[in-house]
This record gives C-alpha cells, sequence and structure tokens, in this order.
C-alpha cells in the first residue's frame, strides 16, 4: 500500500510514492535518481549509505523512506558549496583517500559529521569515528591522512 | 536486503500505540530506531505484518535529573545518553556503554528503549541495566507499571514485556562509580563478553553479557567482592555460567573473559 | 626526460588523480546506477544444499505475483556451453562442465537454480522466496579431507575421484640434500579460506536488442574482453555482435576477475525477454555464491645446513578448488607451486599441489592469487629453521638470498632482478636496535603486554604473463599481452585507449603520466579510455598487478610511435631531415637551429590535414601497440611488523608496520603507495580477522559483515612505506607491479611477529584472540 513522503533531500522538498518496506536507500537511488550514495552490504555494517538526516550522520539502508517523511536528508550530492568541491572533498583529493570510489561518499558524510563533533582529533579518535565506513582499497592510511588534513591539525 | 511488506503506523502518542499493538497482536512490531529490527527484516529473518513506528512520540525522549535517580525516555538515541552531561557524570557507565555501542551512525539512531526490548544476548545496555539495578516503566491497555531489570530480562531476545505493552522509558540510580569493559574483535562488533560494575563502597553489583542468552549477575563475584579485592572477587565471576560456545569463543574462553573484564571493570570502576 | 611546468605531471611525480572528481561528488556510474529503458530486474533461487538432485522447480506461484514478467529455469534458457575455464596447468586436465543454470544437479550451497524477472527488485525479490524448489539431498564432501576419504562421495561423478589435478616437480638432488642436511624442520601450514569482499558486489545490466541480436552487457567486471569472449561462447551468439562494458567498478581484488553464471544468465534471461535486465547481488548472497580465495595447506619441510643454508626444500600443497574450475581456479595452486622457493636460492625442490572438489563454493584469485599462499609458508619456514638452529630470523633469510640476477629457481622461473639484501637492509635500518626492542619487551610485560616483531621477505611474481608462457608453462587458454591506442587529434588533445580495466588504481592517471613524458603533452590534454570493448582492440582487463608492466609498457610504445611518426612529420614541415630534430617540451627542434621548431600540437593539426606527407607516412597520429612481456616481473621487499598482544585475552594490536618495497620504476609514487596500504591491510586481514566458514551441513556459517570480520580503520595500524628501486630489465618503462605485494607479505609479517611475542613455532591464522590465548596458556611449546 504506497504513500506519499515527502522529504526535504539537499535542500530542495521532494515527494515520492514509496512502499513503507522502501529504504531510505532505495527511495535515494531509484526514485529520485540520487545515486551517489551507495549500498555495500545488507547488514547494516559497511557505511556506505551514510547520509545526514536532520544533519547528523545515520546509515540510509537501515531506515525506511517513510520514517524520513517531513525530514532533511543531505546526500553526498548536497555538499558541495557553490559547485566547489566541500574541504574534506578537497582532502580526500589531496591525499589519495580514494581508489575506487566506491566507499567514498559514504567516508566523507562520516568523517565531515566526525570533525564537527570533534574538530581537532587525534588519529585514533578519527579510526573511532570512522569504524562504520568500510574501505577494502585504501588501508585507511590516506583517508585518515585527509580527515586530519581536513581537521588542520598538523602532526 | 529487502523486507517482506507490511503495512505501517505511526502513532502520535502511547496510548495509541498500545491499541495498535492490541489490535494486530502478533503480526505487529514496535519499531524505533530500527537498527535491531531492521536488519532482521532485510534479511527476512522477521516479518511483522505491521510495524508500529513509535519514532514520532516526542514524549518519549528525553533524560531528566530525578535527584537520587536519572530518568530517560525510552526514544532517547545512544548517542545522546553518551553525549549527555548527567549521564556522563552521574552515571559514567550508562554513558560508556552507549558510547560502546555499534559505531557513530548506528548511534544516531539506535534508542535505549529499543535496546533494552530487544535483549540481545550481546547487548550492551541490558547489562548495564542489570548492574545498576535499574527498572524500566511500560505502558500497556491497563496502564503504566514498572519492571525491575532483574525481572525484565527472560531469555534469548526475550523479556516480560507484554505483546501489548511499550517500554516507556528508563530510571537508573546515578552511581558514579561505575565501568563497563566490552570486549570484541573488532571496533563496531557486538560484545564477545562484556561486564558492567557498579561499586558502591564496600559492595558491587556486577552483570555480563555474551555468556548466556540473556545478561546475567554475578552472583558470587558481588558476594566475593568487599571493597578493593577486585582480583579475588573477579575469580568468581564465571561461577553458574554456562557460556555458548561459538566462532567467536568457546565456553571456556567465555569464562575467562568473564574473569579478567570483571576485575578490569571493578577496578576501572574503583578507580572512577 | 625534462622537468619543465608543462612535464609536470610525467612518470615520477606524485600527480592527484583524474578519477577522484566524479567519485568524490557521487558521479560514478557504477552498474546500479544505470537505468535503461524498459530495464527488469533479476533475482536468482539458489540452492539450499551443497550436494543435491532437484527434483521439482515450482516457479507457479512466483510466476503469478504482481510484477512479475517472468521466473526462467535451466530448461528455459539455452547456453551453448558451460561456465569457463581458461587454466589447464598440465594440457590434459578433464574440465566437468557447469551449465549457468544449473541442470539436475547441485554441488554447492548458493548455486543459481532459477530466476525471477520483474519490474522492480523488489517484486523480484518477493517472487525469488515463492519459488518451490525440491531436492534429493546426496552425500556432499564438505571439505578436503572429506574428500579424500576413502568412500567419499564425488562432486564429479565422470571423474575417478576428487583429485581434480597434480602437479609435481622434483630436482635430481634433492633426496641427497635431505640426507645430507644436518638439521631438517617440518611444519603444517594453513592458509584460510577467504572471502573478498569489495565494497561494491557484482551486477550486470545485460541488453540484448532481439531486433538485430546485438548484446551490450554491463558488468562490475575486471575482463570486459574476456567477458565478452565468453558471453559469445557461451551464449551462442557472434562475438562482433556483442558489446562488454566495466562501467565503474567498485573494488575487485580478484573476485571480478572472472566470467560468471550470473553474467551469462541475465544475458539469456534478456534475450528471452526482450528487455534489459539488471542483476545487483546482495551482500550476503555475494559471500554465499562470489568465487572465494586461498583455502590451502601447506605441508613443508627444509633441509638446511646447521649454518641456515637451505639445501632442500619439500613442499606439498593441497588445495580445495571447490565445487567447479571457474575462470582461471587450475592457475592459483600452480601459481602457489611455481613460487613456492620465495625469495631464497633453493637448489633442490620436490614441489607438489594436490587439486580437491569439495561441495563449497568454487575457488580462484584473490589479491595475490596463489603468491600469498607460497610466501606465507616458506615465510613460516624460514622462521621456524631460525628457531630451530638458534639463529636470528634475518640472518637465515639473508644467508640464502640469490645474489645475481636474472636468477632462475629451482622451479624454473627467472626472477628479473633484485636485490633482496637491499631492501632488507632499510628495513633493519628503520627498526629498533635488538637491545632498544629487548628493553621496551621488558617494558611491555609490566603493563600485560606481549611485545613481539617480525618480518617477512618476500618476491612475487607478477606482471602477466608472456603469451608462450600462458601457454606452455602454464596452460592458460589466453596470452598474456596488453594493447593500448594513443590517438592525437587535429586539436592537439590525446586519447589513450588501454586495455586495463581499472577498478581503482589510477590508470588514467599513471597512463597520462606516461604519455605526458613520451609526448611532452600536458597531462590534462589527456583523456584515458578503458573498460569498454568497443573502444579497446583487445584488453586482458587488470588482475594479478600486470597494469603498468603490461598495459602500461604498451601505452608507452603507443606513444613513442606516435612521437616518431610526428618525427617523421615534423621534419617534412621544418624541411630537415628527422635525425636533425631534437624533441624537448613537447616540441620537434633543429638541431642548432632552436627557433626553428614546431610542436607536437601542430604536428597533429599537420598529420590530419595530411598534404605533402613524407614518403609512406599515412595521415594522422594514431598508433596502436600489442605488447607481450617477455618475462614476469618480479618485485620484491621487507616487510617488518610489531605487535602488543594483551597476555590475559589473546588480542593482537599491531602497534607498528614498515612496508619496504621495490617495485623498480615508478609511474606515481602515490598511487603505488596507497596500492601498498590497502595491500597490507588486506594481508591483516587474513592474519587476525578473516576466515570464510561453512558448517557440517555445508552452509557458510560466515555469511555477512557481521560474521565476516573486515577490519574498520579502528582496527588496523598506521603502516609506514619505503622503496627502493631496482628496475625490471623486462620492459622499457622498467617498472614491476605492486597491486598485490602488501598482501603477499603482510601476513606473514604479522604471524611472525605474534610468534615472536609469545615464543611459539607458528601459528595458524586468522589470529583470533582465543587462538592466542590458547597458545599462550600452552605456555609456547608448541
Amino acid at each position: 500500500m504506497k504513500s506519499a513522503v515527502t522529504i526535504t533531500v539537499n535542500g530542495e522538498p521532494r515527494t515520492a510514492e514509496v512502499e513503507p518496506r522502501t529504504l531510505l536507500v532505495h527511495l535515494l537511488r531509484e526514485h529520485l535518481n540520487l545515486t551517489g550514495t551507495h549500498v555495500g552490504c545488507d547488514t547494516s555494517n559497511c557505511g556506505a549509505c551514510t547520509v545526514w538526516l536532520d544533519g547528523e550522520a545515520v546509515k540510509s539502508c537501515t531506515l525506511l523512506a517513510v520514517q524520513a517523511n517531513g525530514r532533511e536528508v543531505t546526500t553526498i550530492e548536497g555538499i558541495s558549496e557553490n559547485g566547489d568541491l566541500h574541504p574534506m572533498q578537497r582532502a580526500f583529493h589531496e591525499h589519495h583517500a580514494l581508489q575506487c570510489g566506491y566507499c567514498t561518499p559514504g567516508m566523507v558524510m562520516t568523517a565531515i559529521k566526525l570533525l564537527e563533533a570533534n574538530p581537532a582529533p587525534t588519529d585514533a579518535e578519527i579510526r573511532h569515528g570512522l569504524e562504520g565506513n568500510l574501505c577494502r582499497c585504501t588501508g585507511y592510511e590516506n583517508i585518515v591522512a585527509a580527515v586530519r588534513a581536513a581537521s588542520g591539525v598538523t602532526v | 536486503m529487502i523486507p517482506r511488506a507490511f503495512a505501517y503506523e505511526r502513532p502520535a502518542s502511547v496510548a495509541d500505540a498500545v491499541g495498535l499493538l492490541r489490535r494486530h497482536g502478533d503480526g505487529a512490531r514496535v519499531i524505533a530506531g530500527g537498527h535491531s529490527l531492521l536488519p532482521m527484516m532485510k534479511l527476512r529473518l522477521a516479518a511483522p505484518e505491521t510495524l508500529i513506528d513509535i519514532g514520532g512520540i516526542s514524549s518519549l525522549r528525553g533524560i531528566s535529573d530525578m535527584g537520587s535517580h536519572i530518568v530517560i525516555g525510552a526514544l532517547t538515541r545512544h548517542v545522546d545518553v553518551a553525549e549527555s552531561d548527567l549521564v556522563r557524570s552521574a552515571c559514567p557507565v550508562l554513558a560508556q556503554a552507549a558510547a560502546s555501542i555499534g559505531d557513530l551512525q548506528v548511534r544516531n539512531r539506535g534508542t535505549i528503549g529499543g535496546s533494552l526490548a530487544q535483549a540481545d544476548p550481546h547487548g550492551d545496555l541490558p547489562t548495564v541495566l542489570l548492574a545498576l539495578d535499574g527498572e524500566v516503566s511500560a505502558e500497556g491497555p491497563d496502564g503504566m507499571r514498572t519492571i525491575a531489570a532483574t525481572d525484565l530480562f527472560l531469555g534469548l531476545l526475550t523479556t516480560s514485556l507484554r505483546p501489548d505493552e511499550i517500554l516507556t522509558g528508563v530510571r537508573v540510580p546515578k552511581a558514579p562509580k561505575g565501568a563497563y569493559v566490552k570486549f570484541n574483535r573488532r571496533s563496531q562488533d557486538w560484545a564477545i563478553v562484556g561486564v558492567a560494575a557498579v561499586v558502591d563502597g564496600s559492595s558491587a553489583r556486577i552483570a555480563l553479557t555474551g555468556v548466556g542468552p540473556a545478561p546475567v549477575r554475578a552472583d558470587a563475584a558481588e558476594r566475593a567482592f568487599s571493597g578493593g579485592n577486585a582480583a579475588e572477587a573477579a575469580e568468581l565471576a564465571a561461577e553458574g555460567l554456562d557460556p555458548p560456545a561459538d566462532s567467536a569463543g568457546s565456553a571456556d574462553y567465555r569464562r575467562h573473559l568473564a574473569r579478567v573484564l570483571t576485575r578490569r571493570a571493578l577496578e576501572e570502576a574503583s578507580s572512577g | 626526460m625534462a622537468t619543465t611546468a608543462e612535464h609536470a605531471k610525467g612518470i615520477g611525480v606524485a600527480a592527484l588523480r583524474k578519477e577522484d572528481r566524479k567519485f568524490l561528488t557521487g558521479r560514478g556510474r557504477f552498474v546500479d546506477d544505470l537505468k535503461l529503458p524498459g530495464m527488469l530486474h533479476m533475482a536468482i533461487v539458489r540452492s539450499q544444499f551443497p550436494h543435491a538432485d532437484i527434483t521439482r522447480i515450482d516457479t507457479a506461484a512466483a510466476a503469478a505475483m504482481p510484477g512479475v514478467t517472468a521466473v526462467l529455469t535451466g530448461d528455459d534458457l539455452e547456453f551453448a556451453a558451460g561456465v569457463p575455464c581458461a587454466s589447464n596447468p598440465t594440457g590434459d586436465m578433464v574440465h566437468p562442465v557447469r551449465p549457468p543454470l544449473a541442470k539436475g544437479r547441485v554441488r554447492h550451497v548458493g548455486e543459481p537454480i532459477a530466476v525471477v524477472i520483474a519490474g522492480d527488485r523488489y517484486a523480484a525479490r518477493d517472487a525469488a522466496d515463492a519459488v518451490e524448489v525440491s531436492y534429493a539431498e546426496l552425500p556432499a564432501a564438505l571439505d578436503v579431507e572429506a574428500a579424500l576419504a576413502d568412500g567419499a562421495p564425488k562432486v564429479h561423478e565422470e571423474l575417478d575421484s576428487n583429485v581434480a589435478l597434480v602437479l609435481t616437480h622434483r630436482t635430481d638432488g634433492v633426496d641427497d640434500a635431505f640426507s645430507k642436511a644436518e638439521v631438517v624442520v617440518e611444519h603444517t601450514i594453513r592458509n584460510q579460506r577467504l572471502i573478498h569482499v569489495p565494497i561494491e558486489t557484482r551486477g550486470v545490466v545485460a541488453d540484448w536488442n532481439t531486433a538485430n541480436d546485438d548484446l551490450v552487457v554491463y558488468s562490475s567486471t575486471q575482463v570486459p574482453h574476456f567477458l565478452r569472449t565468453f558471453l559469445a561462447i557461451v551464449c551462442g551468439v557472434s562475438e562482433a555482435k556483442v558489446r562488454a562494458i566495466a562501467p565503474d567498478v567498485g573494488g575487485g581484488f580478484g573476485s571480478k576477475l572472472n566470467a560468471y553464471a550470473e553474467e551469462f544468465i541475465a544475458a539469456a534471461a534478456s534475450r528471452k525477454v526482450g528487455a534489459p535486465v539488471k542483476w545487483i547481488e546482495e551482500r550476503s548472497e555475494a559471500m554465499l555464491a562470489t568465487c572465494h580465495g586461498r583455502a590451502q595447506v601447506a605441508h613443508m619441510q627444509l633441509a638446511a645446513t646447521k649454518d641456515g643454508k637451505v639445501l632442500g626444500m619439500r613442499a606439498h600443497y593441497v588445495q580445495d578448488y571447490g565445487s567447479y574450475l571457474q575462470m582461471l581456479t587450475p592457475l592459483i595452486s600452480q601459481l602457489t607451486f611455481l613460487m613456492s622457493p620465495g625469495a631464497y636460492a633453493i637448489p633442490e625442490v620436490d614441489v607438489k599441489v594436490t587439486n580437491v572438489y569439495t561441495n563449497t563454493v568454487p575457488t580462484d584469485a584473490l589479491r595475490g592469487a596463489g603468491r600469498p599462499e607460497a610466501t606465507h609458508a616458506i615465510e613460516r619456514m624460514m622462521d621456524i629453521l631460525a628457531r630451530e638452529l638458534g639463529m636470528s630470523r634475518t640472518e637465515v633469510r639473508r644467508r640464502n638470498f640469490p645474489v645475481e640476477f636474472p636468477f632462475t629457481t629451482a622451479i624454473g622461473l627467472m626472477y628479473d632482478s633484485g636485490d633482496y639484501a637491499k631492501t632488507l637492509d632499510r628495513l633493519l635500518e628503520l627498526s629498533d636496535d635488538k637491545e632498544t626492542f629487548e628493553r621496551r619487551r621488558t617494558e611491555a610485560a609490566a603493563r600485560g603486554k606481549l611485545l613481539g616483531r617480525g618480518l617477512s621477505t618476500w618476491v612475487e611474481v607478477c606482471g602477466f604473463v608472456p603469451s608462450d608462457v600462458a601457454r606452455n608453462a602454464l596452460g592458460l587458454t589466453p596470452g598474456g599481452w596488453e594493447s593500448s591506442t594513443v590517438r592525437m587529434h587535429p586539436t592537439g588533445k590525446i586519447t589513450v585507449i588501454t586495455g586495463t580495466s581499472p577498478h581503482g588504481q589510477g590508470h588514467a592517471t599513471s597512463w597520462s603520466q606516461i604519455v605526458e613524458t613520451e609526448l611532452g603533452v600536458p597531462f590534462d590534454d589527456i583523456e584515458v579510455i578503458h573498460g569498454d570493448t568497443a573502444f579497446a582492440p583487445y584488453g586482458l582487463g587488470t588482475y594479478g598487478s600486470r597494469s603498468v608492466a603490461v598495459g602500461g609498457t604498451a601505452v608507452h610504445l603507443a606513444a613513442s610511435k606516435v612521437r616518431d611518426k610526428a618525427r617523421l612529420v615534423a621534419a617534412q614541415m621544418l624541411e630537415a631531415s628527422p635525425d636533425d630534430l631534437d624533441f624537448e617540451g613537447g616540441a620537434f627542434a633543429v638541431k642548432g637551429s632552436p627557433d626553428k621548431r614546431t610542436t607536437i600540437q601542430e604536428v597533429a593539426f599537420r598529420a590530419w590535414q595530411a598534404f605533402g606527407m613524407p614518403e609512406g607516412v599515412t595521415p594522422g597520429l594514431d598508433e596502436t601497440v600489442f605488447f607481450d612481456p617477455p618475462n614476469c616481473v618480479f618485485p620484491f621487499g621487507a616487510h617488518g611488523c610489531e605487535v602488543e598482544v594483551d597476555r590475559e585475552t589473546g588480542k593482537v594490536e599491531i602497534t607498528g608496520y614498515i612496508a619496504v618495497d621495490d617495485c623498480g620504476n615508478v609511474i606515481n609514487p602515490m598511487i603505488v603507495a596507497g596500492q601498498v596500504h590497502g595491500g597490507v591491510v588486506h594481508g591483516i586481514g587474513q592474519a587476525l580477522y578473516e576466515i570464510a566458514e561453512y558448517d557440517s551441513g555445508g552452509q557458510l556459517v560466515t555469511g555477512t559483515l557481521v560474521d565476516y570480520l573486515i577490519p574498520s580503520a579502528a582496527d588496523v595500524p598506521h603502516i609506514e612505506t619505503h622503496r627502493t628501486v631496482t628496475p625490471s630489465p623486462t620492459n622499457p618503462l622498467g617498472v614491476k607491479g605492486i597491486g598485490e605485494a602488501g598482501t603477499i607479505a603482510a601476513s606473514p609479517a604479522v604471524v611472525s611477529a605474534v610468534c615472536d611475542a609469545l615464543g611459539v613455532r607458528d601459528l595458524d591464522m586468522p589470529l583470533q584472540p582465543e587462538t592466542v590465548w590458547n597458545a599462550i596458556q600452552k605456555g609456547g611449546a608448541a
């Protein structure tokens, strides 16, 4: 039994007809064609699907679209400012913090929130903060370097 | 990855939620943060016909200072418990346990009520509630009642909540000297064994998770503790345990972890 | 090579990647991002049993469900051939046929039996649950031991037993070496079954245009051209009508170095229903049904003098193939076999591989593909030998390094270049001296931690592969060459078409750097196309750390040909002899008259106009090269690892990791370091966390990312990387591969460290806390 949900996505109100079981990640990818948010697992481990719900990092595969009704969602497509890369995206680029790029949107979304909550983290705190985002390519070394650089903390 | 179809209700009040539970009976499940239930539904290990989403009932959110106790609404998220100044100072074992759950994203959604109602055999918050001798409030068609932690966790994923009751809140005593020690292989994992210890002068309350179908109190270790003898008391932490064996650990290893982690939890709690 | 501003991003520069922007902004195009008009979704019904006959498939209920277009079984889809295996090490190995959709018998849990085609993926998934399959269960051989036992159930009835293939190689003096030896050490080393877990699972969009029988298949693959060829063979269609495209691919690690049943099924289904069909693998499906890796046991013996000189080695590897041969299944243990002596000049060897079928998911290439198994085994043996002799682990290795290169091992592989002492020395320079370390060990013990350190000195074979070797030594069906086209457009920009198929390795960046160096054209004016069979002449794809050594060389050679041709045209333009021209900074100039010059862009324009061309020179600047490497390449190095073990729980924390690697010349040091980081962490995953396990009913116990533990950033250490440079003589760039090196080196380095911490002889991976704790309890006597 479908119903309409209205979610403000990247600043724009968007409406879609969804089943109650439609996962938020599928609403974003299939209904709204925002394919930057990725699916990497089915047990809420990998974090590739991370978006912001009312400004907080969540795994969009573990949310029903109906649970986000009336709320604000920001995806990777929504974080650039005036077409410029967000400082975290720039840091990832400058530090080679991505290889295949599949985990990258989720990683960036989490990393930004990590720094918002803890603006000058130690490397251990960065690593701990990213425990919900799995990467198989980079070995995390350059991701940690990128987040450290984005925090402005010099080592 | 894809749950079976279900009907969805979003009640505006606890009374409405209870009414829906009554109406739909066995086929209904309550959902809050969804981080216990949705993963099971996506693997099709659970397939409720109706989901009752209590996430919009804002009265169920919040942390209040009640003098000797802290009251926490069932929908209060792990991140909020972990970062609450009140909880961190007055009941640090609870903040510590909440901070250890899953990862940042999971803590932004998971709720204390959901965690307690789920009663996962590796769960962190049920263990802490037990060690604190806390209680939960529940509302059903006959009204409200409180359930002591010792009466709440009956067995594997089973609580004494009735099918038409909603867990509405948690009440824990302030306990400045407490610690939660969680042992796992990877940072985001469930506990293999976890120990919550609350020290009050020369007595301790100790609860363990991962050692059976439900969290348990380490009665023998508690009786042996006389303040300052953490190592001696911890030797008895595995008394009466019949831990499971699986790929994360054998029964013997779990007993051993119970002893080691109990000592560490008592030491940390005592120094707090 | 000039280093003007124009050449700012040539070979050797840590150029930031061109690939990044689209990935950072969520504008990659992975296969699940593709939506074709009228596209339908496929869900797969898979075997619940490890070995059974299918007695009935009832599709009626599923077919009647909303949104369902068709439910198809092995009887509904026509295939001209089975799932391909391109590896036959002896040339006479029997390849059992595997139909893409099981017909009659299933041989592992997860084998595809039927598919649902529906309008959306939710409907497809619901209907898949409604397909009823009845089975007559058969006894199953769930592991190698069971498969080799007397009276074991046969995985393939037409074969005499479950032994698929045996390879042996024995030098004449090996028995003598063992009888003369002053010491013989013996051990069995287990290399556990692993699952690749790229963060993007497999996926296909197959679009069979039944009007003209054209087939386009988008697949998350490492080998689009192989896929095209196999689609033609298996689906029975002209290869000229097939186009295979690897869109952006979210990691492979060997799991996508294959041609899978699902790819053929999707294509055939698309033809059947007359619409594009998409299949995206769910993660728990991927754990169950994508090929696994490793699953090998090594029974090893070393014969040595009491001074630590190894006189001989006996190695018997037993490999679990799983239930079917996938594309390169037999090659993997064959590579272990070939690399069995590791970084050591062992004069006499007796090496055997026994390969066994079991009722489990097939095994195939997983990052390192046979070489981690070989390195792990020989490195453990060197530690064990050192312990037996009371010698230092570094000294016993040093004593056995080959010194003169090229070096041909007793197995017959010719290692191209190397200086193993150099990387070991560098590692030792970077590490604490013995006194300092022992002081730290004592201090750690006071904190309840067992401090240990270990190392591995590794060499590996990559840059696959000379075509003669592929055929004669390895028994591979395809050759090992690579192609590249370098095309300069009239307006001076360049398109590079490569047959490599990157999925994170940064080829667009690295190949642009090669071309910038060769042609002096700025990095930003160069575009690299890959992954589409409509463009590249033919590419053998990306795997086996081959891309830079073979593919990069092809790019370099094609660019050189462009430059050579441009020189002829420039000479015409400048009215000079080609030999009288210098080429520098992207321009040709007459020697001694530097004002008489023309840029290569101007030459390209002229070549396009094509008037007054020199005799015999054709229009345009467009060159294609097929490069067949004369040898594999052999990167090498030394890795050091330090651990602290919690003596009460057995939990291992890696407190330091240093990688010293030599992959010859390097195109982009930033990309190379990134490959080492990722490779090392993958090896750490194997050493500490990962194992794929089946239960006694043949069900995969580690079927989700909850139970199969791939590490997060919080679970792995900082990795320090260093390099030495010993160029390869095998290709003009002097490059070797690096993508798998970290994985090959890391698992033995970690195990070496933990064994040192505990004072034990060896430990089986993964070093789970309980495993380590048990060893501590035993008191180091093992």
